[in-house]
């Protein structure tokens, strides 16, 4: 029972090469970073080290890697700065891949939390009801009422200076975990909506009146009969979340609230290549294409994977409301 | 239905309260987030920082500080902690600019996603409709602000197409205004291009297979005169509501990326930069106004279609 229509969609999934690609390069990405120790060893110093008036072999020739008026040195295509170095010497190879590590953290944990939060969150609101639903959808229509960025900006400013104690959740001033926590909350009611409204249409139904019937407790009956039902949708949801809340990080950064520099991520990456594109523009664009890539790898096979489950229609938000 | 609408108008008037409580919550309660020791300036002496406590009120409790506030706001009062400038005055300067940017982007954005999603629709299945589809997702995929910089470093700075960045009011020189918005426009629509020429596409694949639209073609309609008068018409009512949705909130906020790129100086970039600073009236100021925009736009679609459709306002009492 419940096995056949997965099989069902995982046989059209495998079919749909494109889907299947687009899934591959983001496993590659993720393992890229991963790899990212590796490849510091290979290029020689890690992603903060910084090297300002430091000298390489180009072609028998000592150049400057930073330029006396501050123009950093460009792409070498080999282990040393194979994508150039940035205004302070850094190689920006070695952080294009660190920095891959906190912005795809930041986007799975982000989208994980999301997720567990906003199927309680419709589960309980749709199968209660009443009072418990009025106090969810309130709750979810506050965060909705804020523009997005907005709140995340705010949220982590205000946290980034004092941090936050809640009970055994320490979040550190600084940490990325006030990036984690703050994507996750703003984008809870673009999920706990669809789930919401997909439960109050299942507990209608007929199984559901049956389990009840059986005497089964409420938590059994959410546990047991409408989270499997539920969870094509969540499926379908969570590529998408994580390519949303990669973006979300990425904006965050570029205006200051998100990774901490010198710890880079790609939205601090592509904050300071920003100002450099004049003399400098690999240190905006190497980023930019990695934050490209990785988005489009997910929303690719995210298509792919709700095209499989046939969820066409209804969950019609996959796009980050900027 | 008046109980409907009282409900809804009601919980929009709740939605507010809570969207001002919490914003003023966020900056107040934080740690190390006293305003008083910050506007002092460096190293400031203990007397300085109780001065301007006093001035500005910051030793009242919580509650009467919040209601003092959003008196301020609301009745046009409120003064940056800052700049020492009307926060009114500065939305109002930054209004006409977000104002510009969002009905030029959204006219673009409607208008190519209509023509795209339809193509699209047309084509379904072929090589085309798949490229489209791509694109479409590419679209989506693109982060606003790093799109916005490379277009004008490339097209504005190194082949001079475009003004690099920057406004221009209207008053002053309409041709140059709507030059200045073409990148910055087109920029924040190509998001909502991806977005909507999808949407389309599925309405209008969706409705093609009603009975009205078999009926047109057997009454003899023309292939065009069904697609234009009947899919298109219909498939297009949800598209036009979430158009008035997003328009909404790309006002209340949603263009703060694009306008810190293209330093359009608009309402956005104005919040952007004072939640920076933790300048709290600002910040409460533009989180009120986009909220209002928000909660607003989407009271009122939904008691458009609670008028529309009566099974709604029986099963959302």
């Amino acid at each position: 029972m419940g096995q056949s229509p997965w099989r069902l969609a995982l046989r059209r999934l495998r079919r749909d090469r494109i889907a299947l690609a687009f899934g591959a390069l983001f496993v590659v990405l993720a393992l890229l970073a991963l790899a990212a120790p590796l490849w510091a060893d290979v290029a020689g110093r890690g992603p903060n080290a910084t090297n300002e008036t430091g000298t390489i072999d180009v072609g028998g020739e000592q150049v400057d890697v930073v330029s006396l008026d501050g123009v950093p040195i460009g792409p070498q295509w080999r282990g040393e700065y194979f994508l150039g170095a940035d205004a302070n010497g850094r190689d920006v190879m070695v952080r294009l891949l660190y920095g891959a590590r906190n912005s795809l953290l930041i986007g799975i944990a982000a989208a994980l939390l999301t997720t567990l939060l906003a199927t309680l969150v419709g589960l309980l609101a749709g199968f209660y009801g009443r009072w418990v639903d009025a106090v969810a959808r309130s709750a979810l229509d506050v965060i909705w009422a804020f523009p997005v960025v907005l709140l995340g900006v705010a949220l982590g400013t205000a946290l980034a200076l004092g941090g936050l104690t809640v009970g055994p959740i320490d979040l550190a001033a600084g940490s990325i975990a006030i990036s984690i926590a703050v994507i996750a909350v703003v984008y809870v009611p673009y999920m706990a909506r669809p789930i919401r409204g997909e439960v109050l249409a299942l507990r209608e139904r007929d199984f559901v009146a049956a389990a009840r019937a059986q005497g089964a407790s409420a938590t059994r009956t959410m546990a047991g009969e409408l989270l499997p039902n539920l969870a094509p949708t969540i499926v379908v949801l969570a590529p998408l979340m994580v390519a949303n809340a990669i973006l979300l990080e990425a904006a965050l950064s570029f205006l200051g609230v998100g990774v901490v520099p010198p710890d880079p991520s790609w939205g601090n990456m592509i904050d300071a290549g920003v100002e450099r594109l004049v003399t400098a523009p690999h240190l905006a664009i190497a980023p930019g294409l990695m934050l490209v890539l990785s988005v489009l790898a997910l929303n690719v096979f995210g298509d792919g994977v709700r095209d499989a489950l046939d969820r066409r229609g209804g969950a019609a938000w996959e796009a980050e409301r900027p | 239905m008046t109980r409907f609408v009282a409900g809804r108008l009601g919980q929009m008037v709740v939605v507010l309260f809570a969207v001002s409580v919490l914003t003023f919550l966020i900056f107040n309660v934080i740690p190390n987030g006293d305003p008083a020791s910050r506007m002092a300036g460096k190293s400031p002496t203990e007397t300085q920082v109780e001065a301007i406590r006093a001035e500005w009120g910051f030793d009242e409790p919580l509650p009467v500080q919040y209601l003092r506030t959003m008196e301020q706001v609301l009745g046009g009062q409120a003064i940056s902690y800052f700049t020492q400038l009307n926060v009114r005055d500065e939305i109002l300067r930054g209004l006409p600019r977000t104002l510009a940017l969002a009905v030029g982007a959204a006219i673009l954005w409607m208008a190519f996603g209509i023509a795209l999603g339809l193509l699209g629709a047309l084509r379904a299945g072929r090589l085309s409709d798949r490229l489209l589809t791509f694109a479409a997702l590419a679209g989506v995929s693109l982060p606003v602000f790093w799109l916005g910089a490379i277009l004008s470093h490339f097209l504005g700075y190194e082949w001079g197409l475009f003004p690099n960045g920057g406004y221009v009011p209207f008053a002053e020189d309409p041709l140059d205004w709507a030059y200045h918005l073409v990148l910055p426009c087109a920029t924040l629509a190509v998001l909502f291009t991806g977005f909507y020429s999808r949407l389309v596409r599925s309405n209008v694949l969706d409705t093609m297979g009603e009975d009205f639209v078999r009926t047109a073609r057997a009454k003899g309609l023309s292939e065009r005169r069904v697609l234009l008068a009947h899919v298109l018409r219909n498939s297009l009512i949800p598209v036009v509501t979430l158009w008035g949705l997003d328009f909404g909130a790309v006002v209340a906020g949603g263009a703060i990326l694009t306008e810190t790129v293209f330093d359009i100086q608009g309402v956005g970039q104005y919040a952007a930069e004072s939640v920076g600073q933790l300048d709290v009236p600002p910040v409460l100021a533009v989180t009120l106004f986009g909220a209002f925009f928000i909660v607003v736009l989407n009271t009122a679609v939904d008691i458009a279609y609670a008028l529309l459709d009566p099974r709604i306002r029986v099963g959302e009492r």
